[in-house]
C-alpha cells in the first residue's frame, strides 16, 4: 500500500538566545521519519516538549521545516512556504482538531458560522449550498440543527467538540490531525467522541494522526504508535506491539507510570527520575535519553542509537533493545 | 483509625443571575487520620465545592445552607474566620490544579515557602530560608538551594507542582486536600508527584483528600473512594471493593466508560442523558434518575442516606 504521508528525515530547528546572532539551536524536531497509509490511525505520544506540537505544526504546514520532505500523495509539502499554504488546495487535504474546541473555536461565531467558514475560505460555498453542506456535515457528527445558531459558551464539552470535527471534515481532507481532541472531555463523553471518529474514519476514508498523552485511549484506537523523546522518534511500531512489548526503556517508563484500574495495591513501578535533557544544542554522538535511562551504559554518549527493527514493522533507537 | 474530618449532610448553593443552583446536597463522608480517600465524579459533580467548603474558600456567591464539616472536634461551619485561618495552612492545606497558576508569579520560589513558615509555623525569620531550602529538598528539587531563588516561570510544570507540595506541607498539616493535583502534568511527572504526595503522607501520617477525575489514579493511590454525581455522594466504600463491584449504578456506568488494557472501543459505554440542571432539581431526590436504566417507582421517593464512615455504601433504592 502506497503511504499518503510520508514524512522523511524532518528536521526543525529553532535559534534560540543572544539577539540578532543566536547562541543556540534548539533541536525541536530532529531527523524524523514515518509514514501513514490511508485509512490509518497513528497515534503520536510523548512528554510535553517532546516536539510533539511542532511537529503537528510542520506536518500542518503552519510552519516551515529546516529540512527534510513531507510527501502527501505525489506532493512535496515541505518544499510550500507555511506562509501562502493557507491559499492552496492541498491546505483542505490535511485539517486539524484542537485540543480545547471551546479555545479553539472563536467566540464570536456560532456553530453554523464555525462550521461553514472554512467552506466558504476553501470551497467558495455561499448560500443555500453552504446552508445544506453545514446541515449535512451537523448530521454526519451528530449535532441537532437546532444548536447550529448556538455560541460555543452555550454548548456543552461534547457539542463544541463535535463541532471542532465538523469544522475539520467539512473540506473533505483525507488526513486530520487530531491533537488531544478529547482532552478536556469527562470519560463518558470521551467514549461517544472516539465512536464518532472512529465511524468517521471509516464512512470518509481518513487517516488520522492522533496525538495524546493518554496512554490508555491510544490503545483503544491506533493501529501504530509513534514514541517521541526531545525531537527523536524512540520506538515505532503496531500499537499491540509497543505497548504490549514496549522495545525501549523510554516507552517503559512511560507506560509503568500510566496509572491503571486495579483491585490489587500495584507493585513497584521503575520511575523516571529527573528531566530530559536540554534540546539546545544537543551533542549529536549522545542518545537524548542518556542520564535519565535507567539502563544507560557508556556506549550510549560514544554513539547514537539508530531506530532499528526489533520485530516485525516494529523500530526501537536503543543500543541496547 | 480515629476520625479526622467529618462532612455531614453538607449543603451548599450559589445564587446565581440563573437562578439558586444546590451545588451540594446532603453530602456526607469522613476521613480518618492517616487515610488516603479519594472523591471521584466527572466535571460538575461538585468534588471541588466540596474542597472549598472544607478549606473554607467557597466563592462569595455559595453559602453552606445545611450540615456540618467537623475537623478534628470543631464544626468548621460555626466556627469563626480567625480559627479557620489558624487551622488553614497549618492543620489542613490544599494544592490545586495548574500549580504555575497557584503560585505568585512575581515572588522567588523560597520567600513563597517561607511567607507560610512565617505566618502559621514557629520559626524564625532568619531561620525561614533555609526551611525553605529544606523543604524544597524534600520534595526531591534537584540544587534546592540555587532554586530558591528561581520565580515560578524558570521551573517546568512538575517542578512548580513540587513547590505547591512543599508549600502544602510546610507546616506538617494533619489533613493535605489535592485538588487535581496532576491535570496537565505528563504521566511520568504524575507518577513521580504522585508517588511523592503518597510517601510523605505515609511517613508523617497524614490524612489525604485526593479529587479527581481518573478512576485508576484513585485505584492506584486511595485507601477509599467517595464517587459524587451532580452534587450527591452517590457511593462510597474501600477501593477494591467498590472497582470490583459497585452498588450504585453511575459507579458501573463511569467505570463501564473507561479506557483500560483489555477492553475495546466496543465494549465502552457512554452514560446516556446529561447531568441534570440543578437550578431545577427537586431537593432530596436522586439526581441520576433520569439517566438511570435501573430506576423505579421508588426512586422519586426521597434519596436514601449514606451516613459517614468506611462501610461499602450506595445511595440507591435499586442498587447493583
Amino acid at each position: 500500500m502506497t503511504a499518503l504521508l510520508d514524512v522523511i528525515n524532518l528536521q526543525k530547528i529553532y535559534p534560540v538566545g543572544g539577539g540578532g546572532k543566536a547562541r543556540g539551536q534548539l533541536h525541536a524536531v530532529d531527523d524524523v521519519s514515518f509514514s501513514i497509509a490511508p485509512g490509518e490511525t497513528v497515534g503520536l505520544v510523548g512528554e510535553s516538549g517532546c516536539g510533539k506540537s511542532t511537529l503537528v505544526r510542520l506536518l500542518a504546514r503552519l510552519h516551515d521545516p529546516t529540512a527534510g520532505a513531507i510527501h502527501f500523495g505525489d506532493t512535496d509539502l515541505a518544499g510550500m512556504k507555511a506562509r501562502g499554504f493557507a491559499r492552496r488546495p492541498e491546505r483542505a487535504a490535511i485539517q486539524m482538531v484542537f485540543q480545547d474546541a471551546g479555545e479553539s473555536i472563536n467566540p464570536r461565531y456560532t456553530a453554523f458560522e464555525a462550521i461553514a467558514a472554512p467552506l466558504r475560505r476553501l470551497r467558495g460555498l455561499r448560500g443555500t449550498a453552504l446552508q445544506q453542506r453545514v446541515e449535512e456535515l451537523a448530521d454526519a457528527t451528530g449535532i441537532p440543527r437546532a444548536l447550529l445558531g448556538r455560541f460555543p459558551h452555550q454548548l456543552s464539552g461534547g457539542q463544541k467538540a463535535r463541532v471542532g470535527i465538523a469544522r475539520a471534515i467539512a473540506v473533505e481532507p483525507r488526513l486530520l490531525i487530531l491533537d488531544e481532541p478529547t482532552a478536556a472531555l469527562d470519560v463518558s463523553v470521551q467514549v461517544v467522541i472516539l465512536k464518532l471518529l472512529m465511524d468517521l474514519r471509516q464512512r470518509l476514508g481518513l487517516s488520522y494522526l492522533f496525538v495524546s498523552h493518554d496512554i490508555n485511549v491510544v490503545r483503544l484506537i491506533c493501529d501504530r504508535v509513534i514514541v517521541m523523546y526531545l525531537g527523536k522518534i524512540v520506538e515505532q511500531g503496531p500499537t499491540a506491539e509497543v505497548l504490549g512489548r514496549p522495545a525501549h526503556p523510554y516507552t517503559r517508563a512511560l507506560l509503568s507510570a500510566v496509572p491503571e484500574l486495579t483491585l490489587e495495591p500495584p507493585g513497584p513501578r521503575p520511575r523516571l527520575g529527573g528531566e530530559p535533557r536540554s534540546p539546545i544544542n544537543p551533542d549529536p554522538k549522545v542518545c537524548r535519553f542518556f542520564g535519565r535511562c535507567p539502563d544507560g551504559r557508556p556506549a550510549c554518549a560514544d554513539s547514537m542509537p539508530r531506530l532499528s527493527p526489533v520485530g516485525p514493522g516494529h523500530l526501537a533507537a536503543c543500543h541496547f533493545a | 483509625m480515629s476520625e479526622l474530618l467529618r462532612v455531614e449532610n453538607l449543603s451548599v448553593a450559589f445564587r446565581t443571575r440563573g437562578g439558586i443552583v444546590r451545588a451540594l446536597e446532603t453530602v456526607s463522608f469522613s476521613i480518618a487520620r492517616g487515610e488516603t480517600v479519594a472523591l471521584v465524579g466527572e466535571s460538575g459533580s461538585g468534588k471541588s465545592v466540596t474542597a472549598y467548603a472544607a478549606m473554607g474558600i467557597l466563592d462569595p456567591a455559595g453559602q453552606v445552607t445545611g450540615g456540618r464539616i467537623v475537623f478534628d472536634g470543631i464544626d468548621l461551619t460555626e466556627a469563626s474566620e480567625r480559627e479557620i485561618e489558624d487551622l488553614r495552612g497549618r492543620e489542613m492545606s490544599m494544592i490545586f490544579q495548574n500549580p504555575r497558576a497557584a503560585l505568585n508569579p512575581i515572588r522567588r520560589i523560597g520567600t513563597q515557602i517561607a511567607d507560610v513558615l512565617l505566618r502559621h509555623g514557629n520559626i524564625r525569620r532568619a531561620d525561614a530560608p533555609a526551611e525553605a531550602v529544606r523543604l524544597l529538598a524534600q520534595v526531591g528539587i534537584p540544587d534546592p538551594a540555587r532554586r530558591s531563588r528561581a520565580y515560578p516561570f524558570e521551573l517546568s510544570g512538575g517542578m512548580c507542582q513540587r513547590v505547591m507540595i512543599a508549600i502544602a506541607l510546610a507546616c506538617a498539616p494533619s489533613l493535605l486536600i489535592a485538588d487535581e493535583p496532576t491535570t496537565g502534568l505528563d504521566v511520568t511527572t504524575q507518577a513521580v508527584a504522585m508517588d511523592l504526595v503518597r510517601d510523605l503522607a505515609r511517613e508523617r501520617q497524614m490524612a489525604t483528600l485526593l479529587i479527581t477525575h481518573d478512576l485508576a489514579l484513585a485505584s492506584e493511590y486511595c485507601d477509599r473512594v467517595v464517587v459524587m454525581h451532580a452534587g450527591h455522594v452517590v457511593e462510597s466504600g474501600p477501593v477494591a471493593e467498590l472497582l470490583a463491584a459497585p452498588r450504585h449504578p453511575y459507579t458501573a456506568r463511569l467505570l463501564a466508560a473507561t479506557p483500560r488494557p483489555g477492553i475495546a472501543l466496543g465494549d465502552l459505554a457512554a452514560i446516556p442523558g446529561e447531568l441534570p440542571d440543578l437550578r431545577r432539581a427537586a431537593a432530596g431526590v436522586c439526581r441520576f434518575a433520569g439517566r438511570c436504566d435501573r430506576r423505579r417507582d421508588d426512586c422519586a421517593g426521597s434519596l436514601p442516606p449514606i451516613p459517614p464512615g468506611p462501610l461499602h455504601d450506595a445511595a440507591c433504592w435499586n442498587p447493583l
